[in-house]
This record gives structure tokens, C-alpha cells and sequence, in this order.
């Protein structure tokens, strides 16, 4: 009776040291998880101030009145003036037209990479 | 419970009977009574005893426990986090009033050297003066290669190209750490307000960006405070605003021949400043360095607009007549002499005869100095400091810009009767252009005192103190408009089509430092406020030394200069700030849509 409880109490010990070791090697899994997944946030977030400062930096209106200037012929835009500015009345309703999307559009910010 | 009786009856009576002692039975009973009681204790004592065993026992093994955890756990298992605190820039970025970038920050590289891990620090020295070829090849070299420095900036920040080429070198000595430079993507457009940062402290793998100018310095604090989580700083600026005012303000600056420039246009109900531009200007990115001697006003970090102290001339005639008009005086209708004026053996004249008499919105309108001289000497000066003192002339403004607190207005030390009559008609008393914008504010949002600021404001319906009575405000809105409608006016040239701006001109002859007053180099300005039936905005053009040729002759006044300027200004201003023209008698031309 005692070779018994004390067979099942270490193979009761056994186990839950085997279950402990899971646990503390998925809990470290995750922890590096979650700091390559941080890293990507990091590297996301320092790509999208880059990509903000270089959109900040083309539409600067410095370079659009120039583009403006340059495409007069095509574009024909001037700068705002009080004669533009017209009365609702005078807007044609716009033709009614459905939208058709013919092929698909990616929308992705991973460039195509999944995360490990 | 029913106590047994130490000495029952029945066995009494039996043993007697059968000759035996009955006290024997009495001793029986109570030693069996004693035994029980023993019993009974010690089963308590025992259960104490293992209840108190078991706390001792949980007791120390709490605390043992928490000993081995303590004892076992390394210290990188204690792990916080703070999503995303340690990705946020150091800086927070400032945007204008639409959320549009104005400084932000960029990661670059910084490089550095360690010649004691040069393999040939003579040839690392040639190769980075290829690379670099604005560095000084003296002290590269020398630094290199005398063996006594551990450690060598090279190069504060590189581009990728230039960090590429340094590595194909393939020297183990040069090596790079992270920085972050700051970045303003619109170059010279907000200079003067932005004014610029530089680099702080300094490590290998980091670096302090610190505010050196305008709303950089003043919120230097606020923009590096890592508690904000980069929230960014959100100024009244209009980016399109700004842009389209400097375009003007350059090309107008250039057509005058002039030598400066400025303009300030602010919201007259919050003191919002849509945009402030100060011309020659600089570009942040690339700040240069504080002039050391000449004139400060000449360097380009010098802001016009909120730091240039100057007598703004005749625009101050309003607020000679905003004293007459407060206290009484007179109304807009009320006549004026106009006749040359003597004081103290000492003559006032007008540009022009204007005739012997004019009403005070004619003084004002064609801008009078005689007239304006009387209804100063008639209101008196403690009337006319009153009036200035309210409108914020005596005091340095609040305005988010290091550089501005430091121009506290010129006044006189000893207000004379002289000094009212030159102060009367804006000379004598030197005050920045922003003064003038906020005190036209004044004017035309109906009296309320209201200070320029830089932040975005949240609308609120906070009272403010009124400082000219509404009536009051609205008489000199309305003979401010007179200066530009009238054909005799003073800036015909302002009228803008759909807009009713209202303004004073002002043309002051330029102080000599040696003294007195320069016959040919002036300072004009025109201070407007417009729509004048529900004013928004104020606008305040400065030229420093205007001259245009008109018709084969020489002007300098402003309504030849500043006037023109500040009505393209508004003309294209207006329509981006979603101002609707004001439709007149005049015939609205719509372009259709539909036609094209």
C-alpha cells in the first residue's frame, strides 16, 4: 500500500514538473513573441513617421504651386479667388453611376511578409 | 446534562446492608468524575496546540516561499510593458491648425571613430575626405593618426548613400550610432515661428534635440516630455494660409524694392495667429548662426513681426480717435480744425492742405495729422495712455515665441504735452507689428481685449474684459473703412472685391541710430481688419524702405506700397480661409461648373 502512494505521489511530481517546464518555455516563447512583435510595431511606427515627413515634404505647397504652374496647360488650376465661390443652385446633380471594381486591390502593410 | 450523583442512593443503601464502607463508593465516583475532566483538557490543550503548529507552519512557509521565489526568479523576468513608449520620438512633432506636418523627426546616423581600431587610420582619413569633402583634412587626420584620441566625431548625421560608401571602406575603426535629427519639411515657410533646434547632450547612441528659436524653444519642455506620448503640438497656423501669404509678401517685398518685409494675420475673436511671416527668412533645417555684430535686424533669424520694435506712424490715428470717441468728445460726424498746427515755437503740417475743417472720419480718412493732433490735446494724455495701456502698448506680449518677450514697447519715460501730440499720430513710441495687430483686434471684435497666441484654441464662451465700448468699436470700423472705400482715402489701392477691408495706413520716417529721423528710408505699414460688417481677421503689412517709381515719381507712402501688398494678401488669403465675398450692389460673377 505504501510502494503504491509513493510510485503514484513521484509520478504525480513528474508530471507536474514536466507541465511547469511546458509552461515556462511557452511563457518564454511568447515573451520573444512579443518583443519581435514590438520591434515590427517600432519598425511600422518609424516607417510611417518617414513615410508622414517624406508625404509632408512632397505636398509641401511650396512644390504644388510650382507643379501647378508646371501642368497649367492640362490642369488649368489658379489659385483660390473670391470669384469661385458660386451658389448650391448652380451645381449640376451628377449623373447617378455605380461603382464597379473590375479587379482586386492589395491593401497590405507588411510588404507582403507574414509575422513568425 | 444531568450531573451523575457523587453518592447514589441505591448502592448506598446496598452496600450498607451488605456491611461494606459507602464513603468507598463516593471515592470511586469522584476519581472516575476527575479522570474525564483530565481527558477532556488535555484533548483541548492538544487541538490548540496543532492549530497553533499549523499557522507557525503557513507562516514560515509564506515567507519561505517568497525567500526561494526572491532567491531563484533573475532580475529580467520582471518585465513591463508599455505598448509603444519606447518607439515614440524623442521630439514631438508641431502641426498646424489642419493637422498638417510643420517639424518632425527623422533617424539618421551619426559617425564617429576609434583610431586605435584603425587598420590604417592614414588611408580611413583620405578615403572619408572623399566621402565627406567639407570636413577639415587637418584635424581629421591629425586626429587619426597622433594616437592619442580613444574616440572622434566625424559627422554629426549622414545619409544612407554616405553610410553605404563608409562601410564598402571596410574600415573597422568607423562606426555609426543612432540619432535623430529634426525635420521640417516646408523649409523656409514658417521659419520664425518654428525657429529651430539644435543638438544637447550627446551620446554614442543618442543624442538631445533642444529648441534654439520661436515656438522650438518656448515649448521645449512640452514637446520632450515623454508623459505626452508624443502627442503632437497643434498651432493656429494655417499651412495654405501661411504659404500663400509668403508668396505675396516676397513678391510684394521685391516689386517695392524694399529691404524687409512682414505680415501678421490674426483671428480677432481668439488672437489666433493664421499666419505670421517675417522676410529675409531662413531655413530652420539649416538655422545659421546668431549674428555677433551689425545691426540685429539684418540677420534673418530677426523676427520682424514679433520682435522688431518700430514707430508705426499714422495707423496709431485710430486710437486717437477711439480716446476722443470713449470719452465723449466727439462723435464721427464732429468737426475738426484742421489748420496748421504750432507748438512750442515748433510747426505740424498734413502731407496735403485738407482744408481749414474736417469731420473726425474724414481726419481719419485722409489721415490728418493737425486733426489728430487737437483731439489728443483735447482728450489729454492720461486719456491717451489710458487708451494705449488698454490696447496692450505698455507691455511686452505673451506671445509663444522666445524672441518676442524681450521687445517690450518703447514709451516715453516723461509723457509731455509734446509726447501726446507726436504719440497722437504714431510717433515718439515704438511697438512691435504684433501689438498693432492685437490692439486692431480690439477695434474690430467689438472692444474685448484679446492677446495674439500661437496655440490652436478651443472655442469657448469665456467672458472677456471689454476694454472700448461695442459702439465705440463699431464707429471705428466703420471710419477705418472710409480709408480704403472712399476715393479720398488714404489706401484706395485696399479695396478688395467681396472682402470690405478696413484699414489705416501708416508711413514713419526710419530713426538714425545717430539720431533723427532719415529724409528717404521709411517704414510703411497698413493695418485692416476685414470683412468690416462682421470682422474676422486682422492683417498687418509692414515694408521696410519701400520706393516704387509710379507715373515717372517716387513713392514711398504706404498706399502705394503697403496697401497693395496687404490686398493681394487678403484676395488670396480670404478664399482658403473659407471667407464667402460679400456680395454687393455690384453684379456676383459666378464661374459655372456647368459651362465647362
Amino acid at each position: 500500500m505504501k510502494i503504491l502512494l509513493y510510485m503514484v505521489c513521484s509520478l504525480l511530481v513528474m508530471t507536474m514538473a514536466y507541465w511547469a517546464y511546458t509552461e515556462n518555455y511557452t511563457t518564454q516563447a511568447s515573451i520573444q513573441r512579443v518583443e519581435e512583435l514590438h520591434r515590427l510595431v517600432a519598425e511600422e511606427k518609424e516607417a510611417i513617421s518617414i513615410l508622414n515627413a517624406e508625404w509632408a515634404y512632397l505636398n509641401r505647397p511650396e512644390r504644388l504651386a510650382n507643379l501647378a504652374d508646371l501642368n497649367f496647360i492640362k490642369l488649368k488650376l489658379v489659385p483660390l479667388a473670391a470669384q469661385h465661390f458660386s451658389e448650391l443652385e448652380i451645381i449640376p446633380m451628377p449623373p447617378r453611376r455605380s461603382l464597379v471594381v473590375s479587379s482586386p486591390v492589395l491593401v497590405s502593410s507588411d510588404r507582403g511578409k507574414q509575422f513568425p | 446534562m444531568r450531573r451523575k450523583p457523587l453518592r447514589p442512593l441505591a448502592h448506598i443503601i446496598a452496600a450498607r446492608q451488605d456491611g461494606k464502607n459507602p464513603d468507598f463508593i463516593e471515592a470511586k465516583e469522584r476519581s472516575e468524575r476527575n479522570q474525564l475532566l483530565q481527558q477532556k483538557t488535555r484533548v483541548r490543550a492538544e487541538n490548540r496546540l496543532l492549530a497553533l503548529g499549523l499557522i507557525f507552519i503557513i507562516g514560515f512557509s509564506a515567507v519561505g516561499g517568497k525567500m526561494a521565489m526572491l532567491a531563484s526568479s533573475s532580475a529580467n523576468e520582471v518585465r513591463q510593458y508599455n505598448t509603444g513608449s519606447k518607439i515614440i520620438n524623442q521630439r514631438a512633432n508641431i502641426v498646424d491648425r489642419n493637422g498638417n506636418i510643420l517639424a518632425t523627426n527623422m533617424s539618421t546616423q551619426a559617425l564617429y571613430a576609434q583610431p586605435p581600431l584603425m587598420i590604417n587610420p592614414k588611408k580611413a582619413a583620405d578615403d572619408l575626405l572623399r566621402i565627406f569633402p567639407d570636413l577639415n583634412q587637418e584635424r581629421v587626420v591629425r586626429n587619426f593618426t597622433s594616437g592619442k584620441r580613444k574616440f572622434v566625431w566625424v559627422k554629426k548625421s549622414v545619409s544612407p548613400e554616405q553610410q553605404q560608401q563608409v562601410h564598402d571602406l571596410g574600415e573597422p575603426g568607423l562606426l555609426f550610432g543612432n540619432r535623430e535629427i529634426r525635420l521640417y519639411p516646408n523649409g523656409k515657410l514658417a521659419a520664425h515661428i518654428l525657429g529651430g533646434t539644435r543638438f544637447g547632450e550627446e551620446g554614442v547612441k543618442a543624442a538631445e534635440i533642444v529648441g534654439v528659436g520661436g515656438v522650438e524653444k518656448y515649448f521645449d519642455d512640452m514637446l520632450r516630455d515623454p508623459a505626452l506620448e508624443g502627442k503632437p503640438l497643434e498651432l493656429s497656423i494655417d499651412l495654405t494660409a501661411q504659404a500663400a501669404t509668403r508668396q505675396v509678401l516676397k513678391d510684394g517685398m521685391r516689386y517695392m524694392n524694399a529691404k524687409g518685409a512682414s505680415a501678421i494675420l490674426m483671428d480677432v475673436h481668439t488672437g489666433e495667429i493664421i499666419s505670421l511671416v517675417s522676410l529675409p527668412d531662413f531655413d530652420p533645417n539649416n538655422r545659421p548662426r546668431e549674428a555677433v555684430s551689425g545691426d540685429p535686424s539684418d540677420n534673418p533669424l530677426f523676427n520682424r513681426a514679433a520682435q522688431g520694435l518700430y514707430e508705426l506712424g499714422s495707423t496709431f490715428k485710430i486710437f486717437t480717435a477711439a480716446t476722443s470717441l470713449e470719452k465723449g468728445l466727439a462723435n464721427p460726424k464732429t468737426i475738426i480744425d484742421t489748420t496748421p498746427f504750432r507748438w512750442n515755437k515748433k510747426n505740424y503740417n498734413d502731407y496735403r492742405d485738407y482744408g481749414l475743417t474736417n469731420s473726425v472720419e474724414d481726419v481719419i480718412m485722409k489721415s490728418s495729422n493737425t486733426g489728430t493732433i487737437r483731439m489728443a490735446l483735447a482728450a489729454g494724455s492720461a486719456a491717451q495712455k489710458k487708451t494705449l495701456k488698454d490696447l496692450g502698448f505698455f507691455k511686452s506680449l505673451p506671445i509663444e515665441l522666445v524672441e518676442a518677450s524681450r521687445s517690450k514697447p518703447l514709451i516715453p519715460k516723461n509723457w509731455s504735452d509734446s509726447s501726446t501730440i507726436t504719440i497722437s499720430y504714431g510717433h515718439g513710441i515704438s511697438a512691435t507689428p504684433m501689438h498693432l495687430a492685437s490692439a486692431y483686434s480690439i477695434i474690430a471684435n467689438g472692444g474685448f481685449k484679446v492677446l495674439p497666441t500661437l496655440k490652436k484654441q478651443i472655442p469657448t464662451n469665456a467672458k472677456k474684459e471689454q476694454v472700448i465700448s461695442t459702439k465705440t468699436s463699431e464707429q471705428l470700423t466703420s471710419m477705418l473703412r472710409r480709408v480704403v472705400s472712399e476715393n479720398d482715402g488714404t489706401a484706395t489701392m485696399g479695396n478688395v472685391y467681396g472682402y470690405q477691408v478696413a484699414g489705416k495706413t501708416g508711413t514713419a520716417d526710419k530713426i538714425k541710430p545717430s539720431g533723427g529721423y532719415y529724409k528717404d528710408k521709411v517704414m510703411t505699414t497698413f493695418a485692416s481688419i476685414f470683412p468690416a460688417s462682421n470682422p474676422k481677421y486682422t492683417l498687418i503689412v509692414t515694408l521696410d524702405e519701400p520706393e516704387i517709381e509710379v507715373l515717372g515719381k517716387r513713392k514711398r507712402t504706404a498706399g502705394f506700397t503697403a496697401v497693395p501688398v496687404a490686398a493681394e494678401i487678403i484676395s488670396r488669403v480670404a478664399p482658403i480661409l473659407n471667407l464667402r465675398p460679400i456680395a454687393t450692389n455690384d453684379a456676383m460673377e459666378y464661374t459655372s461648373i456647368s459651362s465647362q
